[in-house]
């Protein structure tokens, strides 16, 4: 058997599970879908002492209007984020991020808490859950708490969620009209994570001048994170071809890259760039509706 | 060093069969489906997620059950390749698979056929595109892909006409 042993509780219900964390604390592995943590516990890379399956809670996975956007379960599927025409119909940027996630079983398995709990360097989501207005609702035996995204990601596997909490709910700001969304990545040919992944938010006035511009990168550096410099460029500006071209240049400005097995840092600072630019154009010729 | 042994007593239903085992936590569903079960028809390719070869479906979706733990399966339902043929007749996209020689060596076919259920009950007039796409999760190396799309595609044309 690949993982160490560990003692296995399936608590019936979100109380249970969270005295179980206040007693377990970083001792304890909650598993959700399992498809970040059971591969790393094959590899030994995690051997918690105890894992909380989340399985019997009712009410983890939902999908729900709230009155400024979207309510999601953290328990909710890839699969359900994707084919949900609630989601199609709001938010389509978050149910095509959904179905580029890595391939159709995955997906049936994998959760939106719990890609954003592990906090995988090359994960679909956090780039455009930055991009997006977004609060992370947390539960702990003490009560519950709200991050926002930009306050999530912390480091390499490393979020704001404290060892006590669970993510229970995901909750999105649905993006002023005149917006137009793109994700776009260079998916790793295996595993689809992405090696760069680029999600723009641009907001388009009468006259054509971008009045908002958001956006995350994921897959280059240690944790997901905003792009300043671009977001910065292309305030108040036309969004024409020639200022998206130099807004673009600005991407790996600020970013932490390093070499790895995928790409050197300068690779994928030229990736950040080309996919910064990339992601604007389609999210501008978007704009419309 | 002794490291003390905990077993949990589960029982997944696997084609229309109660399997009741101990078991430890830590028991992958695919080591249960071929060890504890004896049904040595799901495959373990890479162990890592990517190839496939352990598709099965679970409560009716497909998955990986190299990257679930038999324990989160305790009390569902699991359709592996062997639970595909009815009295003696090869399920429609098993008789695809023969008629357009969607194989070689055969070890990636289990997994590519229990992923095929899972297509053809979503798109059940599919593109050669929506089958491309939709067996992503699924790693050949002998045939290059194209007849099996091409057994897909018999499998699609045979149900519908039932």
């Amino acid at each position: 058997m690949y993982p160490a042993a560990f003692r296995y509780h399936a608590p019936a219900t979100l109380e249970a599970a969270l005295a179980l964390l206040a007693e377990l604390g970083d001792r304890a592995r909650p598993l959700a879908g399992g498809h970040s943590l059971i591969p790393m516990m094959k590899l030994r890379l995690a051997q918690p002492e105890h894992v909380i399956d989340l399985r019997k809670i009712a009410g983890l996975a939902f999908i729900r209007e709230t009155d400024r956007g979207l309510a999601i379960g953290a328990a909710t599927t890839h699969w359900q984020v994707e084919s949900s025409p609630l989601v199609t119909a709001r938010l389509k940027l978050l149910a095509e991020v959904a179905a580029g996630i890595a391939d159709p079983q995955v997906r049936n398995r994998g959760t939106i808490g719990g890609s954003l709990a592990h906090a995988d360097p090359a994960a679909d989501y956090p780039a455009s859950l930055l991009a997006l207005e977004v609060e992370l609702v947390c539960a702990s035996a003490k009560g519950r708490r709200v991050i926002k995204a930009d306050a999530w990601f912390q480091g390499l596997m490393a979020t704001a969620l404290a060892s006590d909490e669970l993510l229970v709910e995901i909750h999105v700001t649905l993006p002023p009209p005149g917006t137009g969304a793109a994700y776009i990545k260079l998916p790793h040919p295996a595993t689809r994570f992405a090696i760069v992944g680029v999600a723009a938010l641009v907001t388009q006035d009468g006259s054509g001048r971008c009045t908002r511009a958001r956006l995350g990168i994921t897959g280059v550096g240690p944790a997901a994170t905003r792009l300043a410099g671009v977001e910065a460029a292309l305030a108040g500006a036309a969004l024409d071809r020639a200022t998206i071209e130099v807004a673009a240049t600005q991407a790996a400005e600020g970013l932490d890259l390093q070499d790895d097995r995928h790409a050197t840092a300068a690779e994928k600072a030229a990736l950040a760039g080309v996919f910064a630019r990339r992601a604007l154009e389609a999210a501008v010729a978007r704009c419309g509706g | 060093m002794t490291e003390r042994i905990d077993t949990m007593s589960i029982a997944i239903t696997i084609n229309d069969v109660v399997e009741a085992h101990d078991v430890e936590p830590r028991l992958l569903l695919v080591h249960f489906i071929r060890e504890s079960a004896g049904l040595t028809g799901t495959h373990v390719g890479c162990d890592t997620s990517q190839c496939g070869a352990c598709t099965v479906l679970l409560d009716g979706l497909a998955v990986k059950s190299c990257t679930v733990l038999a324990a989160q399966a305790d009390g569902a339902e699991i359709v592996t390749i062997e639970g595909l043929a009815k009295n003696g007749a090869l399920h429609p996209i098993q008789q695809g698979f023969r008629e357009k020689h969607g194989l070689q060596c055969g070890f990636c076919t289990p997994g590519m056929i229990m992923a095929a259920c899972q297509l053809l009950q979503r798109h059940p007039k599919p593109t050669r595109a929506q089958i491309r796409d939709q067996l992503d999760g699924n790693v050949c190396r002998c045939t290059g892909y194209l007849q099996i799309i091409d057994a897909i595609e018999w499998a699609a044309d045979a149900l519908a006409k039932r």
